[in-house]
Protein backbone atom coordinates (compact mmCIF):
# COMPACT_ATOMS: atom_id res chain seq x y z
CA UNK A 1 0.00 0.00 0.00
CA UNK A 2 2.74 2.66 1.04
CA UNK A 3 4.58 2.02 -2.29
CA UNK A 4 1.55 2.59 -3.87
CA UNK A 5 1.26 6.45 -2.58
CA UNK A 6 4.62 6.47 -3.03
CA UNK A 7 4.56 5.96 -6.83
CA UNK A 8 1.74 7.69 -7.03
CA UNK A 9 3.13 11.25 -4.87
CA UNK A 10 6.53 10.97 -6.51
CA UNK A 11 4.94 12.28 -9.90
CA UNK A 12 3.38 15.52 -8.07
CA UNK A 13 6.63 16.92 -6.63
CA UNK A 14 9.88 14.84 -6.19
CA UNK A 15 9.80 14.27 -9.60
CA UNK A 16 7.20 16.50 -11.44
CA UNK A 17 7.40 16.37 -14.43
CA UNK A 18 9.00 18.61 -16.98
CA UNK A 19 10.21 20.42 -13.94
CA UNK A 20 12.18 17.77 -12.61
CA UNK A 21 12.31 15.19 -15.25
CA UNK A 22 12.81 17.57 -17.87
CA UNK A 23 11.31 15.44 -20.87
CA UNK A 24 8.98 16.83 -23.48
CA UNK A 25 9.65 19.98 -23.15
CA UNK A 26 8.28 20.95 -26.87
CA UNK A 27 4.74 20.47 -26.37
CA UNK A 28 5.00 22.27 -22.54
CA UNK A 29 6.55 25.68 -24.24
CA UNK A 30 3.85 25.80 -27.16
CA UNK A 31 0.81 25.02 -25.47
CA UNK A 32 0.99 26.81 -22.02
CA UNK A 33 0.36 29.94 -23.89
CA UNK A 34 -3.64 29.37 -22.70
CA UNK A 35 -4.90 27.69 -20.10
CA UNK A 36 -7.74 25.95 -22.08
CA UNK A 37 -4.70 24.42 -24.16
CA UNK A 38 -2.62 23.07 -21.48
CA UNK A 39 -5.58 21.35 -19.62
CA UNK A 40 -6.69 19.76 -23.02
CA UNK A 41 -2.89 18.72 -23.94
CA UNK A 42 -2.56 17.55 -20.67
CA UNK A 43 -5.44 15.37 -20.47
CA UNK A 44 -4.40 14.30 -24.22
CA UNK A 45 -1.06 12.85 -22.58
CA UNK A 46 -2.84 11.20 -19.16
CA UNK A 47 -4.73 9.31 -21.26
CA UNK A 48 -1.83 8.16 -23.61
CA UNK A 49 0.28 7.91 -20.57
CA UNK A 50 -2.19 5.28 -18.86
CA UNK A 51 -2.63 3.68 -22.07
CA UNK A 52 0.96 2.48 -22.52
CA UNK A 53 1.88 2.19 -18.76
CA UNK A 54 -0.86 -0.52 -18.38
CA UNK A 55 -0.12 -1.87 -22.08
CA UNK A 56 3.37 -2.56 -21.68
CA UNK A 57 3.61 -3.65 -17.89
CA UNK A 58 0.94 -6.06 -19.04
CA UNK A 59 2.88 -7.06 -21.80
CA UNK A 60 6.21 -7.33 -20.12
CA UNK A 61 6.78 -11.00 -20.09
CA UNK A 62 5.73 -11.09 -23.73
CA UNK A 63 7.90 -8.46 -25.62
CA UNK A 64 11.46 -9.31 -26.97
CA UNK A 65 13.61 -7.23 -25.01
CA UNK A 66 15.75 -6.19 -28.37
CA UNK A 67 12.35 -5.06 -30.26
CA UNK A 68 11.21 -3.22 -26.83
CA UNK A 69 11.30 0.50 -27.85
CA UNK A 70 9.58 -0.07 -31.47
CA UNK A 71 6.81 -2.14 -29.85
CA UNK A 72 6.37 1.06 -26.81
CA UNK A 73 6.35 3.02 -29.72
CA UNK A 74 3.35 1.44 -31.76
CA UNK A 75 1.15 1.39 -28.63
CA UNK A 76 2.31 4.76 -27.73
CA UNK A 77 1.15 5.76 -31.51
CA UNK A 78 -2.28 4.04 -31.16
CA UNK A 79 -2.92 5.83 -28.01
CA UNK A 80 -2.34 9.12 -29.76
CA UNK A 81 -4.05 8.04 -32.50
CA UNK A 82 -7.54 7.51 -29.89
CA UNK A 83 -6.92 10.72 -28.75
CA UNK A 84 -6.67 12.50 -31.73
CA UNK A 85 -10.05 11.03 -33.21
CA UNK A 86 -12.01 11.55 -30.29
CA UNK A 87 -11.25 15.19 -29.69
CA UNK A 88 -11.60 16.26 -33.18
CA UNK A 89 -15.17 14.15 -32.87
CA UNK A 90 -16.09 15.73 -29.05
CA UNK A 91 -13.71 18.88 -28.65
CA UNK A 92 -13.39 20.34 -31.91
CA UNK A 93 -12.74 23.71 -30.90
CA UNK A 94 -9.77 22.53 -28.96
CA UNK A 95 -8.51 20.27 -31.11
CA UNK A 96 -7.77 22.90 -33.60
CA UNK A 97 -5.87 25.05 -31.23
CA UNK A 98 -3.81 22.47 -30.57
CA UNK A 99 -3.14 21.28 -33.90
CA UNK A 100 0.06 19.51 -34.72
CA UNK A 101 0.26 19.15 -31.09
CA UNK A 102 -2.04 16.10 -30.88
CA UNK A 103 -0.20 13.72 -32.99
CA UNK A 104 2.87 15.01 -31.55
CA UNK A 105 2.16 13.17 -27.99
CA UNK A 106 3.71 10.81 -29.81
CA UNK A 107 7.36 12.17 -29.44
CA UNK A 108 6.59 13.11 -26.04
CA UNK A 109 9.91 12.30 -23.99
CA UNK A 110 8.06 11.52 -21.12
CA UNK A 111 5.50 9.03 -21.92
CA UNK A 112 8.04 6.84 -23.71
CA UNK A 113 10.60 7.04 -20.50
CA UNK A 114 7.93 5.86 -18.04
CA UNK A 115 7.44 3.22 -20.51
CA UNK A 116 11.01 2.31 -20.63
CA UNK A 117 11.72 3.09 -17.16
CA UNK A 118 9.27 2.02 -14.95
CA UNK A 119 6.07 -0.36 -16.77
CA UNK A 120 8.15 -2.77 -18.28
CA UNK A 121 9.81 -3.71 -15.41
CA UNK A 122 6.98 -3.27 -12.55
CA UNK A 123 3.30 -4.67 -11.93
CA UNK A 124 0.31 -3.16 -13.97
CA UNK A 125 -1.29 -1.50 -10.94
CA UNK A 126 1.97 0.06 -9.82
CA UNK A 127 2.29 1.30 -13.50
CA UNK A 128 -1.26 2.65 -13.51
CA UNK A 129 -0.26 4.46 -10.59
CA UNK A 130 2.89 5.92 -11.87
CA UNK A 131 1.01 6.80 -14.53
CA UNK A 132 -1.48 8.69 -13.30
CA UNK A 133 0.56 10.13 -11.03
CA UNK A 134 3.17 11.27 -13.82
CA UNK A 135 0.03 12.21 -15.91
CA UNK A 136 -1.61 14.76 -13.10
CA UNK A 137 1.80 16.06 -12.42
CA UNK A 138 2.24 16.95 -15.86
CA UNK A 139 -0.72 18.54 -16.46
CA UNK A 140 -0.63 20.50 -12.73
CA UNK A 141 2.65 21.86 -14.07
CA UNK A 142 1.77 23.09 -17.65
CA UNK A 143 -1.31 24.98 -15.50
CA UNK A 144 0.69 26.56 -13.41
CA UNK A 145 3.23 27.44 -16.43
CA UNK A 146 -0.07 28.78 -18.63
CA UNK A 147 -1.50 30.44 -15.66
CA UNK A 148 1.01 32.80 -15.23
CA UNK A 149 1.93 32.97 -19.01
CA UNK A 150 -1.70 33.96 -19.66
CA UNK A 151 -2.32 36.27 -16.33
CA UNK A 152 0.62 38.17 -16.73
CA UNK A 153 0.74 37.94 -20.96
CA UNK A 154 -3.40 39.15 -22.08
CA UNK A 155 -4.61 39.31 -18.11
CA UNK A 156 -7.49 36.74 -18.17
CA UNK A 157 -7.31 32.86 -17.03
CA UNK A 158 -9.33 30.46 -18.87
CA UNK A 159 -10.76 33.53 -21.39
CA UNK A 160 -12.10 35.61 -18.11
CA UNK A 161 -10.76 38.81 -17.39
CA UNK A 162 -8.57 38.69 -13.79
CA UNK A 163 -6.79 41.80 -14.35
CA UNK A 164 -7.86 45.78 -13.51
CA UNK A 165 -8.92 46.88 -16.84
CA UNK A 166 -5.86 49.58 -16.68
CA UNK A 167 -3.68 46.46 -17.61
CA UNK A 168 -2.45 46.21 -21.34
CA UNK A 169 -0.75 42.84 -20.62
CA UNK A 170 2.67 41.89 -21.89
CA UNK A 171 2.86 40.35 -24.67
CA UNK A 172 6.53 39.25 -24.23
CA UNK A 173 5.30 36.50 -21.81
CA UNK A 174 2.99 35.02 -24.47
CA UNK A 175 5.63 35.30 -27.39
CA UNK A 176 7.89 32.36 -27.57
CA UNK A 177 11.16 34.18 -26.17
CA UNK A 178 8.58 34.44 -23.08
CA UNK A 179 8.08 30.93 -22.88
CA UNK A 180 11.79 30.00 -22.50
CA UNK A 181 12.43 32.81 -20.17
CA UNK A 182 9.07 31.55 -18.14
CA UNK A 183 9.84 28.05 -17.68
CA UNK A 184 13.86 28.46 -17.01
CA UNK A 185 12.00 31.51 -14.19
CA UNK A 186 10.55 28.46 -12.41
CA UNK A 187 12.99 25.35 -12.85
CA UNK A 188 14.75 28.17 -10.77
CA UNK A 189 12.25 28.53 -8.68
CA UNK A 190 12.10 25.44 -7.69
CA UNK A 191 15.51 25.08 -7.25
CA UNK A 192 15.55 27.42 -4.43
CA UNK A 193 12.59 26.04 -2.98
CA UNK A 194 14.22 22.19 -2.96
CA UNK A 195 17.48 23.73 -1.51
CA UNK A 196 15.68 25.18 1.32
CA UNK A 197 13.45 22.21 1.91
CA UNK A 198 16.59 20.01 2.44
CA UNK A 199 18.46 22.67 4.26
CA UNK A 200 15.58 22.01 6.70
CA UNK A 201 15.68 18.13 6.78
CA UNK A 202 19.10 18.09 7.59
CA UNK A 203 18.60 20.39 10.27
CA UNK A 204 15.81 18.80 11.67
CA UNK A 205 18.28 15.11 11.47
CA UNK A 206 21.04 16.75 12.73
CA UNK A 207 19.08 17.64 16.22
CA UNK B 1 13.40 31.31 -57.75
CA UNK B 2 12.62 34.37 -55.84
CA UNK B 3 10.05 32.76 -54.01
CA UNK B 4 11.82 29.93 -52.97
CA UNK B 5 14.43 32.03 -51.36
CA UNK B 6 11.78 33.71 -49.69
CA UNK B 7 10.15 30.30 -48.68
CA UNK B 8 13.36 29.32 -46.91
CA UNK B 9 14.29 32.47 -45.85
CA UNK B 10 11.11 32.75 -43.77
CA UNK B 11 11.37 28.98 -42.70
CA UNK B 12 15.32 29.31 -41.79
CA UNK B 13 15.27 32.85 -39.76
CA UNK B 14 11.37 33.98 -39.15
CA UNK B 15 9.51 30.85 -37.99
CA UNK B 16 12.15 29.43 -37.13
CA UNK B 17 11.64 25.87 -35.96
CA UNK B 18 13.45 25.57 -32.91
CA UNK B 19 12.85 29.35 -31.04
CA UNK B 20 9.34 29.90 -32.73
CA UNK B 21 7.71 26.98 -33.32
CA UNK B 22 8.89 25.38 -30.44
CA UNK B 23 10.21 21.87 -32.39
CA UNK B 24 12.99 19.98 -31.29
CA UNK B 25 13.98 21.51 -27.76
CA UNK B 26 15.02 18.73 -26.31
CA UNK B 27 17.66 17.67 -28.02
CA UNK B 28 18.57 21.61 -28.57
CA UNK B 29 18.66 21.96 -24.54
CA UNK B 30 20.55 18.38 -23.98
CA UNK B 31 23.03 18.76 -26.32
CA UNK B 32 23.84 22.50 -26.59
CA UNK B 33 26.31 22.50 -23.87
CA UNK B 34 29.13 21.75 -25.90
CA UNK B 35 30.01 23.04 -29.67
CA UNK B 36 31.14 19.26 -31.03
CA UNK B 37 28.12 17.22 -29.87
CA UNK B 38 25.68 20.49 -31.68
CA UNK B 39 27.77 20.38 -34.69
CA UNK B 40 27.52 16.92 -34.56
CA UNK B 41 23.49 17.02 -34.00
CA UNK B 42 22.84 19.88 -36.33
CA UNK B 43 24.31 17.71 -39.20
CA UNK B 44 22.68 14.47 -38.29
CA UNK B 45 19.55 16.26 -37.95
CA UNK B 46 19.41 18.23 -41.69
CA UNK B 47 20.50 14.88 -43.08
CA UNK B 48 18.08 12.44 -41.26
CA UNK B 49 15.06 15.37 -41.62
CA UNK B 50 15.60 15.38 -45.55
CA UNK B 51 15.20 11.86 -45.71
CA UNK B 52 12.50 11.27 -43.69
CA UNK B 53 10.01 14.22 -44.77
CA UNK B 54 10.46 12.51 -48.19
CA UNK B 55 9.89 9.15 -47.63
CA UNK B 56 6.73 10.06 -44.99
CA UNK B 57 5.47 12.33 -47.50
CA UNK B 58 5.57 9.26 -50.28
CA UNK B 59 4.01 7.21 -47.48
CA UNK B 60 1.37 9.50 -47.42
CA UNK B 61 0.22 9.97 -50.63
CA UNK B 62 1.25 6.77 -52.50
CA UNK B 63 0.01 3.90 -49.28
CA UNK B 64 -2.01 5.94 -47.03
CA UNK B 65 -4.41 7.81 -49.58
CA UNK B 66 -5.11 5.65 -51.77
CA UNK B 67 -5.97 3.19 -49.01
CA UNK B 68 -8.05 5.59 -47.91
CA UNK B 69 -6.01 5.11 -44.37
CA UNK B 70 -5.06 8.61 -43.65
CA UNK B 71 -6.10 8.44 -39.43
CA UNK B 72 -3.43 5.75 -38.45
CA UNK B 73 -0.63 8.82 -40.72
CA UNK B 74 0.80 9.17 -36.70
CA UNK B 75 1.37 5.66 -36.50
CA UNK B 76 2.38 5.25 -39.60
CA UNK B 77 5.06 8.20 -39.85
CA UNK B 78 6.39 7.16 -36.65
CA UNK B 79 7.09 3.98 -37.94
CA UNK B 80 8.77 5.03 -40.87
CA UNK B 81 11.21 7.57 -39.06
CA UNK B 82 12.11 5.09 -36.33
CA UNK B 83 12.63 2.23 -39.39
CA UNK B 84 14.80 4.78 -41.43
CA UNK B 85 17.29 5.62 -38.85
CA UNK B 86 17.42 2.54 -37.62
CA UNK B 87 18.85 1.48 -41.45
CA UNK B 88 20.64 4.80 -41.86
CA UNK B 89 22.47 4.01 -38.79
CA UNK B 90 23.39 0.55 -40.10
CA UNK B 91 24.17 1.87 -43.68
CA UNK B 92 26.62 4.54 -42.75
CA UNK B 93 28.27 1.97 -40.40
CA UNK B 94 28.90 0.32 -43.31
CA UNK B 95 29.85 2.88 -46.16
CA UNK B 96 31.40 5.92 -44.41
CA UNK B 97 32.30 4.82 -40.84
CA UNK B 98 34.68 8.34 -40.60
CA UNK B 99 30.67 9.85 -40.74
CA UNK B 100 29.38 7.08 -38.76
CA UNK B 101 31.74 8.15 -35.70
CA UNK B 102 31.36 11.75 -36.24
CA UNK B 103 27.12 10.79 -35.91
CA UNK B 104 26.77 7.64 -34.44
CA UNK B 105 25.69 8.71 -31.05
CA UNK B 106 23.34 11.42 -32.45
CA UNK B 107 21.30 8.96 -34.57
CA UNK B 108 19.09 7.32 -32.01
CA UNK B 109 18.38 10.23 -30.16
CA UNK B 110 16.93 11.71 -33.38
CA UNK B 111 13.95 9.46 -33.39
CA UNK B 112 12.56 11.25 -30.76
CA UNK B 113 13.01 14.58 -32.07
CA UNK B 114 9.93 16.30 -32.60
CA UNK B 115 11.16 18.00 -35.37
CA UNK B 116 11.76 15.45 -37.87
CA UNK B 117 7.87 14.17 -36.75
CA UNK B 118 6.41 17.73 -36.84
CA UNK B 119 8.07 18.75 -40.18
CA UNK B 120 6.85 15.36 -41.63
CA UNK B 121 3.39 16.03 -40.59
CA UNK B 122 3.53 20.08 -40.64
CA UNK B 123 3.73 19.37 -44.88
CA UNK B 124 1.20 16.80 -45.40
CA UNK B 125 -1.41 19.62 -43.06
CA UNK B 126 0.04 22.26 -45.22
CA UNK B 127 -0.83 20.17 -48.17
CA UNK B 128 2.81 20.99 -49.97
CA UNK B 129 4.35 19.09 -53.24
CA UNK B 130 7.33 16.80 -52.97
CA UNK B 131 9.94 19.85 -54.02
CA UNK B 132 8.12 22.35 -51.73
CA UNK B 133 7.92 19.79 -48.96
CA UNK B 134 11.50 18.35 -49.38
CA UNK B 135 12.85 22.56 -49.66
CA UNK B 136 11.35 22.82 -46.49
CA UNK B 137 12.81 20.34 -44.70
CA UNK B 138 16.24 21.43 -45.39
CA UNK B 139 15.53 24.67 -44.19
CA UNK B 140 13.67 23.94 -40.85
CA UNK B 141 16.73 22.07 -40.50
CA UNK B 142 19.15 24.56 -41.63
CA UNK B 143 17.45 27.15 -38.98
CA UNK B 144 17.43 24.48 -36.13
CA UNK B 145 21.25 23.71 -37.03
CA UNK B 146 21.78 27.82 -36.55
CA UNK B 147 20.04 28.20 -33.08
CA UNK B 148 21.46 24.77 -32.35
CA UNK B 149 25.07 26.27 -32.79
CA UNK B 150 24.46 29.32 -31.82
CA UNK B 151 23.01 28.61 -28.40
CA UNK B 152 25.94 26.02 -28.01
CA UNK B 153 28.49 28.90 -28.66
CA UNK B 154 27.09 30.93 -25.84
CA UNK B 155 26.95 28.03 -23.27
CA UNK B 156 30.09 27.50 -24.21
CA UNK B 157 31.34 30.72 -22.18
CA UNK B 158 29.06 29.57 -18.95
CA UNK B 159 31.57 27.02 -18.50
CA UNK B 160 34.05 29.62 -16.94
CA UNK B 161 31.68 32.22 -16.29
CA UNK B 162 30.32 32.81 -12.83
CA UNK B 163 26.80 31.69 -12.78
CA UNK B 164 24.39 31.35 -9.66
CA UNK B 165 24.35 27.99 -8.28
CA UNK B 166 20.07 27.79 -8.91
CA UNK B 167 20.17 28.84 -12.31
CA UNK B 168 23.12 26.06 -13.16
CA UNK B 169 22.12 23.68 -16.01
CA UNK B 170 18.51 23.92 -17.56
CA UNK B 171 17.29 27.37 -16.12
CA UNK B 172 20.12 29.17 -17.27
CA UNK B 173 19.89 27.13 -21.01
CA UNK B 174 16.28 28.14 -21.10
CA UNK B 175 16.91 31.90 -20.43
CA UNK B 176 19.59 32.06 -23.01
CA UNK B 177 17.51 30.45 -25.67
CA UNK B 178 14.69 33.70 -24.23
CA UNK B 179 17.01 35.77 -24.92
CA UNK B 180 18.26 34.35 -28.43
CA UNK B 181 14.98 33.88 -29.28
CA UNK B 182 13.65 37.42 -28.80
CA UNK B 183 16.17 37.98 -31.24
CA UNK B 184 14.82 36.04 -33.83
CA UNK B 185 11.20 37.36 -33.15
CA UNK B 186 12.69 40.81 -34.43
CA UNK B 187 12.96 39.68 -37.52
CA UNK B 188 9.03 38.38 -38.16
CA UNK B 189 8.32 41.53 -39.91
CA UNK B 190 10.57 40.85 -42.64
CA UNK B 191 8.08 38.65 -44.37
Amino acid sequence: MSRIVEEFTKGLWKEIPPFRFVLGLCSVLAVTTSVESAVGLGGGVVFVLIMSNVLVSLLRKIIPDKVRIAVFIVIIASGVIIVELAMQAYFYGLFQVLGIWIPLIVVNCLVLGRAEAFARKESVVLALVDALGMGIGFTMSLTVLASLREIIGVGTWFGISVMPEWYLGFPYIIKPAGAFVCLGGILAIMNVVSARLDAKKREAEAA
Amino acid sequence: MGDYLLFMLSAIIINNILLIKFLGVCPFIGVSGSMDSAIGMAAACVFVNVLATSLCWMVQMFVLEPLGLEYIQTLAFIVVIAALVQLVEIVLQKVAPPLYRALGIYLPLITTNCMIFGVAVLNIREERGFIDAVVYAFSTAAGFSIALILLASIRERFAIGRIPKVLQGFPSGLITAGIVALSFYGLVGLA
